[in-house]
């Protein structure tokens, strides 16, 4: 059954330019680069048990330096985003040795204290950043030559990418270090006298989670041709975080289905609501209170005992 | 040496101000173990308030502004407290989710009822006038701000070391389970403490008024230097409170005045350093 | 009949630890043979598990040594006495409670094997620790519920879960903290003659308050109170002497 389900998943999404707008092939490319900040986030929350309220640090890291080594050192794509990933997986190792000194509460305050820090460097850093005004007129890579600007080349570029993201972030989980990081979220005293190591589990798996960020910051980039502050903000990171929430942390399809949510309700609610922030405030507080579990969870629970 | 008075100056009311804001978090978080995001924005609230009735009503006076908003922000505080995070008790990150969640809404709100300019707050006129010490000539209500912490770090030692109340609150932060063991109503106590909490940020934004001007994204410029106050100074510490807010007051000031685009690495080295070495903060306890 | 230091499995020198005022071990030294069977008692409060907690580096003392085959390990993090052969059970059930008895002791088989870094196959490929991890459930005769979470299980099912995960590591000395709390008689013989069973190459030391089943497990038997050491020795000397019985009884 689930085999058939995800057959046919697979094949709408391959198939999806050939029958839908461009429209539409855009917001299907947003939501796979959301999903992909997702399910990096994910590690950290649902599987490390480490909620970050920083998470679009990462994003934001990655967009600037390619950002600013194409268009205004000249550098090509391909090693502009080498280099864009491996300063993401510095700063990640950075951030993570300080972070990582707490737990729990403290390990959120310092993540958020560590991004707004890194968003005031953004908006401030005008002569390198361009501040408020973002970096626009950037170009999208060709790999091999081929050229990603039509919403179809993109969309398979994405897909491809964001397929190999799952991939592997689904291999990590199942891993041996997947189990011992869920094993150090759940008993971390009885892990220790395991014989495993909790603090390079977790320091680890925040720089795993940092690079792959980094990757949807790059796709972000890419497909925006923009970058701004506020994709590096707090709200950038809490939208992340929502998503990972509602949809259901600790499940590997949950992030994906919240990440799709917040992006589909941002994107079709600014155009009726300008209060965007307003009901971000208001679905949180929905979610927290009502489906503290998130809905792929919930609905599954929904079918099972439909199937009854 | 006129730059290095001024700024001097600069730093202590802005540490005065940090103090009305990050003393209320830390209490906050010292009791209900919870992390206060929307703390930024019952400052900017205050704000907002204090601009709006000061500039209506030229003669207010601003402490009688200030305490009612304090009071108006206190019952917002406890409405929320009430309705929403005591159904999440047992979900201390839902807790911390939903206070996010409330800061947008806030200031979303914010956004909507006083448009999104920037709203300077008029200097009291009883203080407009400059005072003249030691040959220097310095802005009254810079001093008067100081003061103000002073008054407010006093006035909150009293009630947390002398009063029932403060032992309650004491007992409550060192093991909540034995204080509702012998009888203290810690449900009861969260709400205070929260009000308490919020009414300080609430009054605090009044007074930073003149100095800050009221403008979306105040409670996203407030917010991390709470934080960071609280993460050097040390969770649930007042004394840490009160020491870190003029640590942070000086190298802020004195960071953004000397190095503008750096400010924000500067404010953030302090903060490193004391989390490498000390992680429970300058004045905190193990363990918090 | 002192053998030479390096002989002892265990050994903890001086060892001091307070908190704020209150002294909770107080100038603590014990010398544990390879193999010996120990058992530790005293009533509430005396600082066994505190000691434990400092034997296992959960906990750091004050002052003193703790010397593990002769290394000096008092600067340890827990997780290196465990690769030096240290293993422990506690008080408290610490089980992965949503995860299935096969992975809870396949988690245990990991702790201290290479392939617990390994990050890009799936834990399944790993063949060997399945069957590892289900001969040791058979060990202790769980193996029929391998698959069931352990939220699914009798607490004194868990208790033996807690045994086989400390036993597969094949630890060189196993600190048992009351591994006979909260079982039913017939648990609690079950119990008892696994560890009865557990083989030489593994020192024991056991905290333990149904002093009946405990003392038929020991060779010999250290008196804790207030944090000291009171009586230490073989088990029926420290049964009969005067100071066991002041103790316990008061008298």
């Amino acid at each position: 059954m689930k085999w058939i389900a995800a057959i046919l998943l697979a094949a709408l999404l391959i198939t999806l330019p050939f029958f839908a707008g461009d429209f539409y092939i855009n917001l299907a490319s947003q939501i796979l680069i959301a999903a992909i900040f997702a399910l990096s986030l994910n590690l950290l929350v649902g599987y490390g048990g480490m909620t970050s309220l920083g998470h679009a640090s990462y994003l934001g890291v990655a967009a600037y330096i390619s950002a600013l080594l194409t268009s205004r050192y000249g550098w090509g794509h391909g090693a502009a985003a080498l280099f864009s990933i491996a300063g993401t997986i510095v700063m990640a190792a950075f951030f993570g040795i300080i972070a990582l000194r707490a737990t729990g509460l403290g390990f959120l305050m310092i993540t958020l204290a560590l991004s707004q820090v890194l968003w005031g460097l953004a908006y401030r850093m005008s002569n390198l950043t361009n501040g408020d005004n973002g970096i626009a007129g950037l170009t999208r890579p060709m790999p091999f030559g081929i050229s990603l600007d039509s919403a179809a080349s993109f969309y398979w570029f994405d897909l491809i990418v964001a397929s190999f993201a799952f991939l592997m972030m689904t291999i990590f989980v199942s891993s041996s270090f997947g189990s011992s990081l869920r094993g150090v979220r759940d008993q971390p005293r009885r892990m220790a006298a395991l014989g495993f190591n909790p603090w390079m589990i977790r320091w680890i798996t925040f720089i795993y989670a940092g690079f792959w960020g980094g990757i949807a910051g790059l796709l972000y980039v890419y497909y925006n041709k923009y970058i701004h502050p506020t994709s590096l903000s707090t709200t950038s990171s809490a939208e992340a975080l929502l998503g990972v929430i509602a949809g259901g942390s600790g499940t590997p399809g949950g992030p994906v289905v919240g990440a799709a949510l917040v992006l589909l309700l941002k994107n079709y609610a600014s155009a009726y609501i300008e209060r965007w922030n307003m009901l971000l405030g208001l679905v949180f507080l929905f979610i927290v209170l009502a489906m503290p579990t998130g809905i792929v969870p919930g609905l599954s629970k929904l079918w099972r005992r439909g199937s009854r | 040496m006129q730059f290095w008075i001024i700024q001097g100056l600069n730093s202590l009311s802005l540490g005065g101000l940090l103090f009305l804001l990050s003393s209320g978090f830390s209490l906050i978080f010292g009791l209900m173990r919870l992390a206060n995001l929307t703390h930024g924005a019952f400052f900017m609230l205050g704000t907002y308030f204090g601009a709006t009735t000061l500039r209506a009503y030229s003669g207010l006076n601003i402490w009688v502004t200030a305490l009612g908003a304090g009071l108006a922000v206190a019952a917002i505080g406890g409405l929320f407290e009430r309705l929403v995070l005591t159904r999440l008790k047992t979900n201390p990150l839902g807790q911390v989710l939903v206070t996010l969640g409330m800061s947008f809404i806030i200031s979303d709100a914010c956004l909507v009822l006083w448009g999104g300019d920037s709203i300077p707050v008029p200097t009291p006129q009883s203080l407009q006038a400059p005072t003249r010490l030691m040959g220097f000539v310095f802005p009254t209500y810079r001093l008067v701000l100081v003061g103000c912490a002073v008054v407010a770090a006093i006035a909150l030692y009293f009630l947390i070391e002398r009063t029932r109340l403060g032992a309650m609150i004491r007992a409550g932060v060192d093991d909540r389970q034995m204080a509702r063991a012998v009888g203290i109503p810690v449900s009861r106590l969260f709400t205070i403490v929260f009000c308490l909490g919020a009414g300080i940020a609430g009054a605090g934004g009044v007074l930073g008024g003149p100095i800050l001007s009221a403008y979306p994204g105040l409670d996203g410029d407030m917010l991390p230097l709470a934080l960071i106050v609280v993460i050097l100074g040390g969770i649930g510490s007042l004394l840490g409170a009160f020491v870190g807010s003029f640590i942070i007051g000086f190298i802020y000031t004195f960071g953004t005045a000397l190095f503008p685009e750096l400010a924000y690495i500067i404010l953030f080295l302090p903060m490193i350093v004391v989390i490498a070495f000390r992680p429970q903060g300058l004045f905190g306890r193990a363990g918090a | 009949m002192t053998a030479p230091a390096s002989d002892h499995a265990l050994e903890v020198i001086g060892l001091k630890k307070s908190f704020g005022g209150l002294a909770v071990t107080q100038n603590v030294s014990l010398a544990i043979r390879p193999g010996e069977r120990r058992l530790i008692i005293g009533p509430n409060g005396a600082g066994k598990t505190t000691l434990f907690n400092q034997i296992s580096g959960d906990m750091r003392p004050n002052s003193g040594q703790i010397k593990l085959f002769g290394a000096d390990v008092t600067s340890f993090a827990p997780y290196q006495r465990a690769h030096l052969g240290l293993s422990r059970t506690y008080q408290i059930i610490t089980l992965f409670s949503g995860d299935t008895l096969e992975h809870n002791v396949t988690l245990g088989l990991l702790g201290l094997r290479p392939s617990r870094w390994q990050m890009w196959r799936p834990l399944s490929v790993y063949g060997d620790l399945a069957t590892e991890a289900r001969r040791t459930l058979d060990a202790v005769g769980l193996l029929h519920l391998a698959d069931h979470p352990i939220s699914d299980i009798a607490y004194g099912e868990k208790r033996r879960v807690e045994l086989a995960m400390a036993l597969a590591q094949k630890p060189r000395v196993l600190l048992l903290d009351e591994p006979l709390a909260g079982l039913s008689d017939t648990e609690r013989s079950t119990v008892k003659s696994l560890i009865g069973s557990i083989s030489r190459e593994t020192a024991v030391i056991m905290i333990e308050h149904d002093m009946d089943t405990a003392l038929d497990l020991a060779e010999s038997v250290t008196l804790l109170n207030y944090g000291r050491v009171i009586v230490d020795g073989d088990r029926d000397s420290v049964i009969s002497d005067e100071r066991t019985r002041e103790v316990y009884l008061g008298v």
